[in-house]
């Protein structure tokens, strides 16, 4: 039922996750794997000094308890980081709930790497890895459904977790690490207690056909054009 | 094979290495304390901070590991271990999970030990935070206090792995190519739970006097080895930085060049170093299976914590001592024992007379009472047992028949348990015992046409229920 896939095309690294939840778990399943990743992919705050070096901050991390699952996960002590990723899957959940359809989505962490354009053309983004988490949501009868819920998807978020440390572990690409005028191609460096490579978080709602919304709108706009 | 090797980053390869074992542990140990654990990010690097993350030093931790390195390095065949088990109050114990970090001989001789290497071993420390979580320990650590305590125990040489039990469950955390080898980090955990599930040790007491006996029982020579996962928070100054390695010469190294290697820059002693406050009576801790137990009344360092480690609490009493309160049966009015994990060299410790003073209205000795006791009944059985505390002398064991609470004689005439027993093993239904070699085949076959005649004939009866169904 929950298929990982990981491939590459164009060098950018593609890992698929894909998760079955209750409702109230959305947020905290999301928050967990985000997390999890974001932690593998920030670094301290860069601190550059003349002759070419830097030198590194310190990234301090915190466990969180979640509540409506058997689970404990780890993140970057980053409060401003942990806001931001919070939004993003708060705005993930209403769009899953507003969507009307069956609750499948699809909540995407692209890391990319900014390539800076001549005029007129604007910069581009390329990404070098990119995490996309399948959500299913499913309906519970009973309270007792519930508890065996907390305690599956506990399990299979740990099983995530494994999945996402071993594809960090293979320990391909990675940008390589910039000088002080580009550092801003390649991290994000708005946060003032840790630095995470540059990154977005996207995400598409699927439709009760199982196609996703933006594709609907695609063939759509194709078909008219074609008339 | 090392020709290779420039001795600047031979030298730094075997720091790097040292201190990834020793943070490794304290991220090991840490993760099964029972507690959450918590530390800040710091923009401006203090220099102790190996590989550029947070993670505290519990100096009687780090003092077990180099106790146990005794001077060597994690290498090829010399792989170094941290072994987790539980033990119950009344003494089994059980090995959980072992962690091994291990050397083997492919190299990679292109990778540059300053950089990659540290970069990399600083990338395997998030995954290990990440995976302690995840084993099935950490969910029985966070429960530890009333029924089993994590006990853990490090050594350097042979894996092994036989005490996890058949069917024990590996998951790899990661690996790093160096020039002289390849560094992995793994993870044997037992799965065979099934006669300790995790819903067992949220009980207070004995349910129907079973006793749980399933465990292996450890030799006392190796439990003299194993020592709590608790610890006291060590005194920290408002800097944030922790109690650092005790070594003030080594200093991590932080600083990184976006040039070629030559130019990298290596900071010096720097101020901010701190050293390990001196523990009273550490001293002691070489001695043979003794933990080191501080005098009543001496309190430790003035803990300061900062406020984002505020959240690490002690657990137990100041010295490594594990104390728990003997489970009896309900309402037996018998004071209860103590026993402390100190005196584990003697054997059969648990019935010698204890010849010390237990702290007796320290807090942190006595578990708070249980959060969610199942009964009245039973809260009350532990802030009853909470209260009797050290200084009694040892009492026989009173065997009473167990009468789970809220149980009416009157309803039955045999009390639950007899009857879950009883029924336990019902006797065969009358049905199956037909001996079938007395029926044969062929006298089947006779019998159908009288059958079929009967049904036949009231085939109008059968006919009118069918009618009913619909």
């Amino acid at each position: 039922m929950c298929v990982d896939i990981s491939y590459t095309i164009m060098n950018c690294r593609s890992e698929v996750l894909e998760v079955s939840v209750e409702g109230r778990q959305v947020d905290e399943a999301m928050l967990a794997v985000l997390h999890t990743i974001l932690l593998h992919r920030s670094t301290g705050k860069f601190h550059y000094k003349k002759e070419g070096t830097y030198s590194i901050g310190t990234v301090g991390t915190q466990d969180v308890d979640c509540d409506f699952i058997d689970f404990t996960f780890v993140r970057v002590s980053s409060d401003e980081l942990d806001r931001v990723i919070r939004k993003a899957v708060a705005e993930f959940k209403d769009a899953l709930g507003n969507s009307g359809s069956d609750g499948m989505g699809q909540i995407s962490l692209e890391f990319y790497q900014k390539k800076k354009s001549r005029w007129p053309f604007s910069d581009e983004c390329i990404p070098w890895e990119v995490w996309s988490i399948k959500v299913n949501v499913v309906n519970l009868a009973n309270e007792q459904e519930r508890q065996i819920c907390r305690e599956k998807v506990g399990e299979k978020l740990g099983e995530k977790v494994i999945n996402i440390v071993e594809v960090i572990n293979r320990h391909d690409y990675l940008p390589k690490m910039p000088t002080q005028s580009e550092v801003d191609n390649v991290f994000d460096t708005s946060l003032k207690d840790v630095q995470p490579y540059l990154y977005k978080i996207t995400y598409q709602i699927t439709d009760s056909l199982g196609t996703s919304v933006s594709t609907t709108m695609r063939r759509l706009i194709k078909d008219t054009l074609a008339l | 094979m090392d020709s290779d090797l420039s001795s600047q980053d031979r030298k730094d390869l075997d720091k790097f290495i040292k201190f990834f074992a020793l943070k490794a542990v304290q991220v090991i140990v840490q993760a099964r304390l029972g507690e959450k654990i918590s530390t800040c990010s710091s923009s401006s690097p203090t220099g102790s901070d190996w590989f550029n993350l947070a993670i505290k030093d519990i100096p009687e931790v780090t003092h077990e590991a180099k106790k146990a390195l005794a001077g060597q390095l994690p290498g090829i065949g010399r792989s170094m271990c941290v072994e987790i088990s539980l033990k119950t109050s009344e003494g089994d114990s059980m090995e959980l999970e072992t962690w091994c970090l291990e050397m083997n001989e492919k190299c990679d001789k292109d990778i540059k030990v300053s950089y990659t290497v540290y970069n990399r071993l600083s990338l395997l420390l998030k995954s290990l935070l990440a995976i302690t979580r995840v084993t099935p320990a950490y969910k029985l650590s966070r429960k530890q206090g009333h029924d089993y305590v994590i006990l853990y125990r490090i050594y350097f040489g042979d894996v092994q792995l036989t005490g996890l039990g058949e069917g024990f469950q590996s998951v790899r955390v990661g690996v790093v190519g160096t020039p002289i080898g390849t560094i992995t980090l793994s993870c044997a955990y037992r799965t065979n739970l099934a006669l300790m599930s995790s819903r067992q040790f949220e009980r207070t007491g004995p349910i129907m006097g079973i006793i749980i006996d399933h465990f292996v029982e450890r030799p006392f020579t190796n439990m003299a080895h194993m020592h709590p996962c608790s610890y006291r928070s060590p005194g920290e100054d408002e800097g944030g930085t922790y109690a650092g390695i005790e070594d003030s010469q080594e200093v991590c190294t932080t600083s990184f060049s976006t040039s070629p290697p030559s130019q990298m820059v290596v900071p010096g002693k720097e101020g901010g170093v701190p050293q390990v406050p001196a523990q009273p009576n550490h001293g002691t801790a070489a001695e043979h299976g003794r933990v080191p137990s501080c005098p009543n009344g001496q309190s430790p360092q003035p803990a300061q914590p900062t406020s984002c480690s505020s959240e690490v609490k002690t657990v137990f009493c100041d010295a490594l001592e594990t104390t728990f309160t003997r489970k009896v049966g309900a309402f037996v009015n018998k004071a209860t024992t103590q026993v402390t994990t100190t005196s584990l060299d003697l054997p059969f410790a648990a019935f010698a007379p204890r010849a010390y003073d237990l702290e007796v209205n320290d807090p942190m000795v006595h578990p708070p009472p249980s959060p969610a006791p199942s009964s009245p009944l039973q809260g009350s059985l532990h802030s009853n047992s909470s209260s009797h505390s050290g200084g009694q002398p040892q009492d026989d064991f009173v065997m009473v028949d167990f009468k789970p609470a809220f149980s009416k004689d009157d309803l039955l005439p045999m009390d639950l348990g007899t009857f879950y027993k009883e029924f336990q093993n019902p006797p065969q239904l009358a049905s199956l015992s037909i001996d079938v070699s007395a029926q044969s085949m062929a006298e089947d076959l006779d019998s159908l046409p009288e059958k079929l005649a009967i049904y036949e004939k009231n085939i109008d009866e059968f006919d009118a229920f069918v009618d009913t169904l619909q």
